[in-house]
């Protein structure tokens, strides 16, 4: 193998799995740090810049970075990273006095359509920098989605203010209550640029026998999450039946516990395994004795004098073909009919744009979905931009999150006259950490600790009131606990060929064994040949350029532990560990040419 | 020194051996001596040796002196007996334990301060009478403990770390092990595992006196141009005569050895020692001439390595004395002592 390029932005930046899985790049290690110095407000700032919404993604988070977590492939566990985040939010000061200062206007004027996270994070990135940011919404708040199906019981509406008035305080105009009904219009207005963040607002049908004649007892998730949400509907009958296995229908089932459901139950088509919720929140609604169904495909929906009383269902099983894809077939056992009074269905949810119109400029795919290039989010209008759940689909917060600080940049770049596909790289620092001979700017010494637990309301309280958080969040003690499970995986190992003696200090102390000394070779044989097995080949190999016995060093970066014990036995320094920080390009970032700093 | 202890954590694709352990059980605490000591990798090639010995950890004392070395015990084996003696006296203390339960596997470990110089007689006698254990010299050729001076072991015209000439001859410990009639001696060096690791296996396999020089660089105090033993010194001059792979058990043989080139070794319990030659004319049955080699080739300024001398059929000080198969420390009174007309009848035979 060719000797590894440390000087690539990418290289460490994969080492650090959690940031790496993020998609808005949040330096993960970086706030835990400061969580364990008890520097909450620093921590949240960090998460502030890149994440936009700490509070909300550290109770909401699908935490794409927790299955990445290294400690999960060391123990069974990964660190709870999105609840730490949390433990950021609730434990800061008053951070008003950090917030970007609403600075004179450029002149330029940007509408953002929906008052979701990701037109929030658009106007966010681009305020600051001088431009008139409108922000449009059907709801008389801003949130989008966020206020509207997520169940208070998860997320408070205290939160949903706080952190989406942090954004409309830096002078960014909200329009609540008001639609957009006509794209055409819109463009007449002589904005320089619009951003369309409108979400996939529109819950998926399902179209069986008696959904028409039983229709007043059967309601589309997220419409009805919302109503619920504006205090419209405040009850549901005993029986209630779910139908998905989404996210969207563990907060169905969650929030009928609340208004009156007895006997709730969520009933998938798929195994259990297989479905698309988290597992946490599986959990959580297991935890509230709503049992989950599976193998189950809705066939009709019974109704008996205008009124629902039960859904039918016929029984199917898994098989895989020849190529490992699943397929649902009939199990061939009688069909099984369950009782309810009410139906919530969340079968997924789909974009609608019937306000955009034909011949505006903006083209749309074959599945009515807009032509959006997926790196500057531009629509084939060139001043009309997309992000989050509206450019490709549902998703999560995190991800309309990146979008809109990438569709923000490409805005920005357009309006300054540059050329938006030209993407300025990340700036990267990576710094030394030694304080003395064997003491590190960090705490090396690694927590054996299992994951803790945060803490729930006793559930008799928690169901009593929709409006009351079931997670109570990790206190100070726990939370340190939680934070020193980390293992500070942006610290990283530095190399130097030339320093090293050969010594064997690294490979003896090692205690993950992911050193090796050895003659060179294609990466397939240098996997067969390392200290100990090598099981993942996503995880990089850290190879040195020729030793002067004429071996290389490999480093399998699988499992290292950062404990920095390499760094520690080294006697000539050849070992460091340094910190590796990524800036992500914003709007505005002072980087604009494609140099790039590394160690 | 590292402050922390070193993560419990182990990688979660290791091996395990027969036993159930993985090379992380046969560790002990976290070491205190300098980053780098070449010490620590001997510690590591004893633990790995052990570990694919599949030595039952309880079966084995450690026995030391005083030194760097002498140290190293505490940081591998961590759940085996162990015995930190006086300067020297390791060779002694390990006699006795080892006439007094003759069941256990005795690894004793020593410097070069330790056993060419205060303990020097020591070591001749435990050699001498062929005591069942392995001996291991950490030879690094100075004194580190007190900052550098040359011990017995440097060689004459090596130059210490301020730059003064070393006038006194050496000791060569591998010559004398030879001369006293160690049954099985090596030398061989802390950066080079794949030789010293079998070595190690295949010495506390062996029943007799087995001796193992290795040279271990001092990294603080003679790891300098013009030190005789440095990493790059021993790394230019290695003179390898063989490796060796150790066979235990029914192990079926896993390497294909080109003909001729392998010659099978078996020792006393079964186990099989696999050298492979490298130089094709040397014999490791040939007492004599390991010695005349040796002595040869140090003239040229070479360092043998390698398995040099190995009887697989010695005896030990046990078979010498003929004591009984059970060891002495499990015998009941009555019979250690079995009284006065016993003791009369004895005396009576000598007039």
């Amino acid at each position: 193998m060719k000797p590894t390029d440390i000087a690539a932005p990418d290289y460490f930046h994969k080492v650090v799995d959690c940031q790496w899985a993020c998609p808005a790049h949040t330096p993960v290690p970086e706030y835990i740090r400061l969580i364990a110095q008890g520097r909450y407000s620093d921590a949240y700032m960090i998460n502030w810049k890149s994440n936009v919404f700490p509070g909300i993604l550290g109770r909401t988070c699908d935490r794409p970075c927790e299955p990445a977590c290294r400690r999960g492939r060391v123990e069974e566990t990964p660190v709870a990273i999105c609840r730490l985040k949390r433990v950021a939010a609730d434990f800061k000061d008053d951070i008003r006095q950090r917030l970007p200062r609403p600075s004179p206007k450029n002149g330029k004027r940007v509408a953002l359509v929906g008052g979701g996270p990701a037109s929030l994070t658009v106007a966010r990135d681009l305020a600051p920098l001088g431009y008139h940011c409108t922000v449009f919404d059907g709801d008389p708040e801003a949130g989008g989605m966020m206020r509207t199906q997520i169940p208070k019981f998860r997320l408070p509406n205290s939160v949903i203010d706080e952190e989406t008035g942090y954004i409309l305080s830096l002078g960014i105009e909200f329009k609540g209550g008001h639609r957009i009904e006509s794209m055409k219009a819109l463009l007449t207005e002589k904005y320089d640029a619009i951003f369309v963040g409108s979400g996939a607002p529109r819950g998926r049908e399902l179209d069986i026998p008696g959904r028409k004649e039983a229709a007043a007892n059967i309601h589309i998730g997220i419409d009805w999450l919302s109503s619920v949400s504006f205090g419209h509907t405040d009850k549901i009958g005993k029986r209630v039946i779910v139908l998905g296995g989404g996210n969207t229908a563990m907060d169905c089932c969650r929030t009928a516990r609340r208004l009156g459901g007895e006997e709730v139950k969520v009933i998938v088509r798929s195994g259990f395994e297989e479905m698309k919720a988290s597992p946490w929140e599986k959990e959580d609604a297991l935890h509230e004795d709503i049992p989950i169904l599976n193998f189950l495909v809705p066939v009709a929906f019974v109704h008996a004098g205008g009124k629902l009383t039960g859904i039918t269902f016929q029984k199917v099983k898994a098989e895989y073909d020849d190529k490992g894809r699943r397929n649902l077939v009939p199990s061939g056992e009688p069909d099984q009919t369950i009782a309810c009074d009410d139906v919530l269905v969340a079968v997924g949810q789909e974009n609608a744009f019937p306000w955009i119109e034909q011949d505006c400029g903006i083209e749309f795919d074959k599945w009515h979905m807009p032509k959006v290039d997926p790196n500057t989010f531009v629509s084939t209008n060139p001043k009309v931009f997309f992000g989050g759940d509206a450019a490709f689909g549902p998703k999560n917060i995190i991800w309309a999150v990146a979008q809109g600080h990438d569709a923000a940049l490409s805005i920005h770049r357009l309006l300054s006259g540059e050329d938006i596909t030209e993407r300025p790289l990340p700036e990267v620092q990576i710094s030394s950490q030694k304080m003395g001979i064997h003491e590190w700017s960090y705490d090396n010494d690694i927590s054996i600790d299992k994951r803790y637990k945060v803490p729930h309301r006793d559930k008799i309280i928690a169901l009593k009131d929709i409006r009351t958080e079931v997670e109570l969040g990790y206190d100070v003690k726990l939370a340190l606990g939680e934070a020193h499970r980390c293992l500070n995986c942006d610290v990283q190992t530095v190399f130097s060929t030339s320093l090293c003696i050969e010594c064997d200090a690294c490979v003896d102390i090692c205690p993950m064994d992911c050193i090796t000394f050895t003659e060179n070779g294609e990466e397939a044989d240098l996997r067969q040949r390392l200290k100990a097995p090598s099981p993942h080949p996503d995880q990089d190999l850290y190879v040195s350029s020729d030793l002067k016995t004429g071996r290389v060093m490999v480093k399998d970066e699988d499992v290292c532990l950062h404990c920095g014990l390499c760094a520690e036995r080294c006697p000539t320094g050849a070992w460091d560990m340094q910190k590796y920080f990524i800036e992500m390009t914003y709007a505005g970032s002072a980087c604009p040419t494609k140099s790039r700093s590394a160690a | 020194m590292t402050y922390i202890a070193k993560p419990k954590f182990h990688h979660p694709g290791l091996k395990k051996n027969e036993l159930g352990y993985t090379h992380r059980d046969y560790e002990g605490k976290i070491s205190t001596l300098c980053a780098g000591c070449g010490h620590d990798s001997i510690t590591a090639s004893i633990i790995e040796a052990c570990y694919e010995l599949s030595i039952e950890p309880h079966r084995v004392a450690k026995i030391s002196g005083i030194g760097c070395s002498s140290k190293t015990p505490d940081y591998f084996l961590g759940n085996s007996h162990g015995f930190n003696s006086v300067h020297g006296r390791m060779p002694s203390v390990l006699t006795g334990a080892n006439l007094a339960n003759r069941d256990l596997i005795y690894l004793g470990v020593s410097g070069d301060g330790d056993s060419a110089s205060i303990g020097f007689g020591q070591f001749a006698h435990s050699i001498r009478r062929g005591v069942n254990m392995t001996y291991i010299v950490e030879n690094n050729g100075v004194y580190g403990l007190t900052k550098g001076q040359f011990s017995a072991t440097a060689d004459r015209g090596s130059k210490s770390k301020k730059g003064v000439t070393n006038t006194d001859n050496a000791i060569d410990l591998v010559a004398i092990a030879l001369q006293l009639g160690a049954t099985f001696v090596a030398r061989s060096f802390s950066g080079d595992k794949t030789q010293l690791v079998p070595l190690i296996a295949a010495a506390i396999r062996h029943k007799g006196a087995s001796f193992i020089d290795v040279i271990s660089p001092c990294i603080a105090f003679n790891n300098h141009a013009g030190s005789t033993k440095s990493f790059d010194y021993v790394r230019e001059h290695n003179d390898a005569v063989n490796r060796l792979d150790v066979l235990v058990g029914r192990d079926p043989i896993a390497v294909d050895y080109a003909p001729g080139t392998v010659q099978m070794v078996e020792q006393h319990d079964g186990s099989k020692i696999a050298l492979r030659k490298i130089d094709a004319d040397y014999d490791p049955h040939d007492r004599l001439g390991a010695q005349a080699f040796l002595q040869k080739h140090a003239a040229k300024g070479q360092i043998v390595t390698g398995l040099l001398y190995v009887d697989p059929d010695a005896e030990d000080l046990h078979e010498h004395l003929n004591t009984v198969e059970t060891p002495l420390n499990t015998l009941e009174a009555d019979t250690l002592c079995p009284g006065s007309a016993v003791l009369d009848k004895f005396n009576a035979s000598l007039r």
